[in-house]
């Protein structure tokens, strides 16, 4: 039953982008329909009409468009059931659908871990389909056509249904295929500028490398054991060192599409590009089916981690976490400000999951749990925020055409839904109470205070430095994201085009963020029914569920025991409510202290312009000077003199340019050596046949030796 | 009752808060040779301010009407995790140490955005300036929290307070770097002088008094009475973590009223420190900010490595 949900989300998600094809068909559609009633001229005129009405030129391509985001959210909602159901029910189901080759059926397993991704999956392809027909609807059919857009939808979000189920390597690279190539197409989508086919290209080259990476992980342990089922990797027996390898591969694989630093590098390129609800489907939720895969891989195929892949991980997370938030800092396009922030968040997932495996390796099953639940609750809770900003970017952009957040400004009275919505997104992504990114901070940092029952001391004192840079990460966030915010929609707009802004009309494209905003505050307030569902996640991977966390009640959250640390966000609420309230009556009782409206503090010297405002350059430049070893920074002050002697100063130029450290310091040298080893082996291509032909024949020789 | 102790606990914070404000400017006042004015001046600042009709500039969006409220709620919210007279409050179970810093981060963040909203320069400056600020502060903030969480292990404050106090007087290593790191971190979240100067105006120098420039009336009351809570806030959590000697662990009226004088006793003294360092210690410019920053910071990370090397049980 379970199962059957799970095959029609998928199965959903597929027919949705093979309705997307239809688009090209209407002339077929039309004959055809024509056709039927010729042969059928007997059947209701009702529906004829009916039916040739919705053909007409405009209505159809119209229709078409929400028939297929339709098929897409039921798509969504088929996996949050199925995913929901199997958290609940704790089962674990086992299917083989003979398809592919004969002689390799494909296995298909649904537990508690493909469930929960499952309804990650499924939330935001329910916010996407509802966000989806307004926003495609900017789009020209020639230039941009919906049939190719709707199709790799459809796959992309199948493939990534797919990978959760698959039981078998062979299954699992198949479908990770289809995930990655249907994404490079729609990162390519609009191909007419050549950054956009050099993002996807480059989309492309790192996924391919990374699956390379998953394939050799997956074979080191088939090496051990016969057959490439899940089932036959579990039982491999690895000595520690082949396990470790595995490990680095599967990290390297699975890390390249998470996108950890310094393999990180096609995600800045990648999301601008993409159109956004297709950006908010890449960074919310497919960098998501890469942890889902990493987690699979260590914790389940392998088994038995190690403490010092934990530490590994930790270290790459820090780096990561704090490396993809002083860039996303620095920059301007906001999509791309978005996608460095994953960075940032998927490393902190990656801190906790290491945390997770140092304790489960030493001995401590339910701190690990406590540690592999953040990673996850984070997880989702980066699936929702994140999802929703990509939203709110999408909508900022096709109302003002604008993604730089320097040209922006004062949307707040031009935009004031999108802009509550945004801030609720900026809010969960700066993780403040009584938001859903608090909390699973929170449990991060409860996670990391337990570093006391470990014995080894350089451990001890690792964890706790991590801790810092985690606090470091969330104030750099705040920071951040205060940054976007306030640029753009406080203030006054420093472009004709925010000036001229107005709401988004479609209510379908703010009903897909505020259902993702209403998930963050519900999620953010009651996150015990979140740990409940994954509560059976950690039982089922590790056999170990959190301990206390219902002793205290729904109200509270006491991951370790009451006495130890505990959090409620309910009587946070109320408290804040009260709190409030009562300010705010006391003082507006007064009815003759009513509100003067007045011109702002100008210093006297008349005229505030949107251009003595705050940029974004501006905003950073403490923590750039303060951080400069960070960036590859670029800086140039240009004057243009005039006057006498060419002493007064015109005009003045300033540009910022800030380059990421691993393009020079470890791509460039990568292509280079690449070229390099091309060119050796080029000289061996003469290009003269009879050298060929020699090759063929030395060749030839060596096989029937080899043979004989 | 617990609750009700809470409450009453909550409300005492906010009504001392304005009279800690006027002892420490009695005290600078008095050790730089001037007449100063009565201690309850800032009383009758507020009580004048929330008077007044706010005047507002005219393309000031809502989120600059609200967050005045948002601001002093989630400061006050902080106050009621703090044990102030008495120790074993249920509103510390509701929020833990790490809720207090959330709950900090969330008024800087509307305040920040406040700051950014009217579109002035002075707003941009002050709000990045204080992001840059606390963004520096923070983990060394939460690096000597967790000296004190690790070393109770616990994060609910009450139960560490009463941890401390259990143990009776042992000068533990990792407690001093501690309690100099906090020390050095609430001076410059509360914006006091090396850091910021709350009595200029100076456009250069300004950090928090930029971001309140465009308010005024209640709007300007609910933040000033804000920051006097979160200076005299980060003044209960060094005196009451540090040295918690006279806090009440019962609620009888005796304990209460002797906890009460305890922590009065101690904030003044406090505060006597604190006038006399910003009476000797001249303002820093912005860029040593982070040098003074990372200083707390080091000394926190070596009072967790002198916690976990010197003292842990294993």
């Amino acid at each position: 039953m379970i199962l059957v949900l799970a095959y029609c989300a998928v199965l959903l998600s597929f027919a949705s982008g093979l309705l997307a094809l239809l688009m090209n068909q209407r002339a077929t559609l039309l004959e055809l329909s024509q056709y039927w009633f010729k042969k059928f001229p007997n059947s209701n005129g009702h529906y004829l009409r009916l039916i040739d009405s919705n053909l007409k030129e405009n209505r159809f391509s119209h229709l078409l468009r929400l028939t297929v985001f339709a098929v897409l959210g039921l798509s969504g909602i088929f996996a949050v059931l199925a995913g929901v159901s199997v958290l609940i029910s704790k089962e674990i189901v086992t299917d083989q659908i003979s398809l592919g080759l004969p002689w390799l059926p494909w296995h298909v397993r649904f537990d508690c871990l493909s469930g929960f991704f499952f309804l990650i999956i499924g939330i935001a392809v329910s916010a996407v389909s509802l966000y989806g027909p307004g926003y495609v609807h900017a789009y020209a059919e020639k230039q941009h056509p919906f049939a190719v857009l709707g199709l790799f939808t459809g796959l992309f979000i199948s493939g990534m249904l797919l990978v959760l189920l698959a039981d078998d390597a062979f299954f699992f690279m198949i479908a990770w295929e289809l995930m990655s190539v249907a994404s490079y197409f729609l990162v390519a989508f609009q191909h007419e500028h050549a950054a956009n086919r050099r993002a996807a290209f480059l989309y492309l080259l790192m996924a391919e490398v990374g699956a390379l990476a998953i394939i050799l992980g997956f074979g080191v342990l088939a090496s051990f054991t016969d057959g490439f089922t899940f089932d036959a990797l579990r039982e491999a027996k690895l000595s520690s060192t082949w396990a470790s390898i595995a490990f680095v591969l599967a990290l390297l694989g699975f890390g390249m599409k998470a996108g950890i630093v310094p393999v990180h590098v096609w995600l800045p390129e990648a999301h601008p590009v993409a159109p956004s609800h297709i950006s908010a489907l890449m960074s919310g939720v497919m960098l998501k089916v890469a942890l889902y895969g990493l987690i699979r891989f260590c914790y389940d195929l392998i088994g038995e981690v190690q403490w010092h892949w934990g530490v590994v991980l930790l270290v790459v997370g820090t780096v990561s976490a704090l490396g993809g938030i002083l860039y996303a800092m620095m920059q301007t396009n906001l999509k791309r400000l978005l996608a460095y922030s994953s960075v940032e968040n998927i490393g902190i997932i990656f801190m906790v999951l290491g945390l997770s495996m140092i304790f489960m390796d030493n001995g401590h099953p339910h701190l690990a749990a406590l540690g592999l639940l953040a990673a996850l609750f984070h997880g989702f809770n980066h699936a929702l925020f994140k999802n929703l900003l990509f939203l709110g970017a999408g909508l900022i952009h096709h109302q003002t055409h604008e993604l730089n957040i320097d040209m922006m400004g004062g949307l707040i009275r031009r935009m004031p839904q999108t802009s509550k919505l945004f801030l609720i997104g900026c809010m969960s992504i700066s993780s403040l109470p009584l938001f859903n990114g608090f909390v699973s901070e929170w449990l991060a940092f409860q996670t990391a205070l337990q570093v006391d029952v470990l014995d080894n001391g350089v451990l001890r004192s690792l964890i706790p430095v991590a801790a810092a840079a985690l606090a470091l990460t969330a104030a750099l966030a705040a920071a951040c994201f205060v940054k976007v915010f306030g640029l753009i929609f406080l203030g006054q707009s420093r472009s004709r085009n925010c000036d001229k802004a107005h709401e988004v009309k479609d209510k379908g494209m703010l009903a897909g963020p505020a259902l993702l905003a209403g998930l963050c505050f519900f999620s953010g307030i009651f996150p015990g029914v979140i740990i409940y569902l994954l509560n059976s996640v950690a039982g089922q991977l590790l056999g170990q569920t959190l301990p206390n966390d219902s002793a205290l009640g729904w109200l509270w959250l006491a991951p370790v025991s009451a006495e130890q640390a505990s959090y409620s966000p309910p009587l946070v609420l109320i408290a804040a409510l009260i709190a409030a309230g009562i300010s705010f009556w006391y003082l507006r009782r007064n009815p003759a202290t009513v509100m003067r409206r007045a011109e702002p503090w100008d210093c006297g010297f008349g005229g505030l312009t949107p251009r003595m405002q705050y940029t974004s350059s501006a905003f950073t430049m403490p923590l750039r000077r303060i951080f400069a070893k960070v960036w590859i920074i670029d800086e140039q002050i240009d004057k243009d003199m005039q006057g006498a002697m060419n002493q007064d100063v015109a005009a003045i130029h300033y540009q910022l340019q800030v380059h990421d450290h691993s393009w020079p310091r470890l791509y460039e040298p990568v292509a280079q050596a690449v070229n390099n080893i091309a060119k050796q082996v080029g000289r061996i291509q003469t290009g003269n046949i009879r050298v060929y032909l020699g090759y063929s024949f030395v060749t030839l020789i060596i096989m029937l030796w080899v043979i004989s | 009752m617990n609750w009700l102790m809470a409450a009453f606990q909550t409300l005492l914070f906010a009504a001392l808060a304005p009279l800690l404000a006027g002892w420490l400017k009695w005290c600078k006042c008095r050790l730089q040779n001037r007449k100063a004015p009565s201690l309850l001046q800032p009383y009758r600042d507020l009580f004048k301010l929330t008077n007044k009709q706010p005047v507002v500039a005219e393309q000031a969006s809502w989120l600059f009407l609200i967050a005045p409220y948002i601001i002093f709620s989630a400061t006050v919210l902080a106050a009621t995790v703090v044990p102030l007279i008495a120790v074993d409050l249920p509103t510390s179970a509701s929020a833990d140490v790490i809720v207090m810093v959330g709950f900090f981060a969330f008024a800087r963040f509307f305040l920040a955005l406040a700051g950014l909203d009217i579109g002035t320069a002075f707003g941009g400056m002050g709000s990045s300036r204080e992001m840059t600020i606390s963004s520096l502060a923070e983990p060394a903030m939460l690096m000597a929290v967790f000296t004190l969480t690790m070393a109770a292990s616990t994060t609910n404050l009450s139960i560490a307070i009463s941890h401390v106090l259990n143990e009776g007087l042992v000068l533990r290593p990792s407690f001093v770097f501690a309690l100099f790191a906090l020390i050095l971190v609430a001076i410059a979240e509360t914006g006091r002088v090396p850091v910021d100067n709350p009595a200029t105006h100076l456009e250069l120098t300004m950090i928090h008094e930029a971001m309140i420039l465009e308010y005024s009336g209640r709007h300007l009351a609910l933040i000033e009475w804000a920051s006097q809570l979160k200076l005299m806030l980060y003044g209960v959590l060094i005196a009451n973590i540090f040295f918690p000697w006279g806090i009440a662990e019962t609620f009888g009226a005796q304990a209460l009223g002797f906890g009460l004088l305890a922590i009065m006793g101690k904030l003044a003294l406090l505060a006597i420190f604190l006038a006399i360092s910003e009476t000797l210690v001249a303002k820093m410019r912005l860029f040593r900010v982070q040098e003074y920053l990372s200083f707390a910071y080091l000394l926190g990370l070596l009072g967790m490595l002198s916690h976990i090397i010197l003292e842990a049980s294993r």
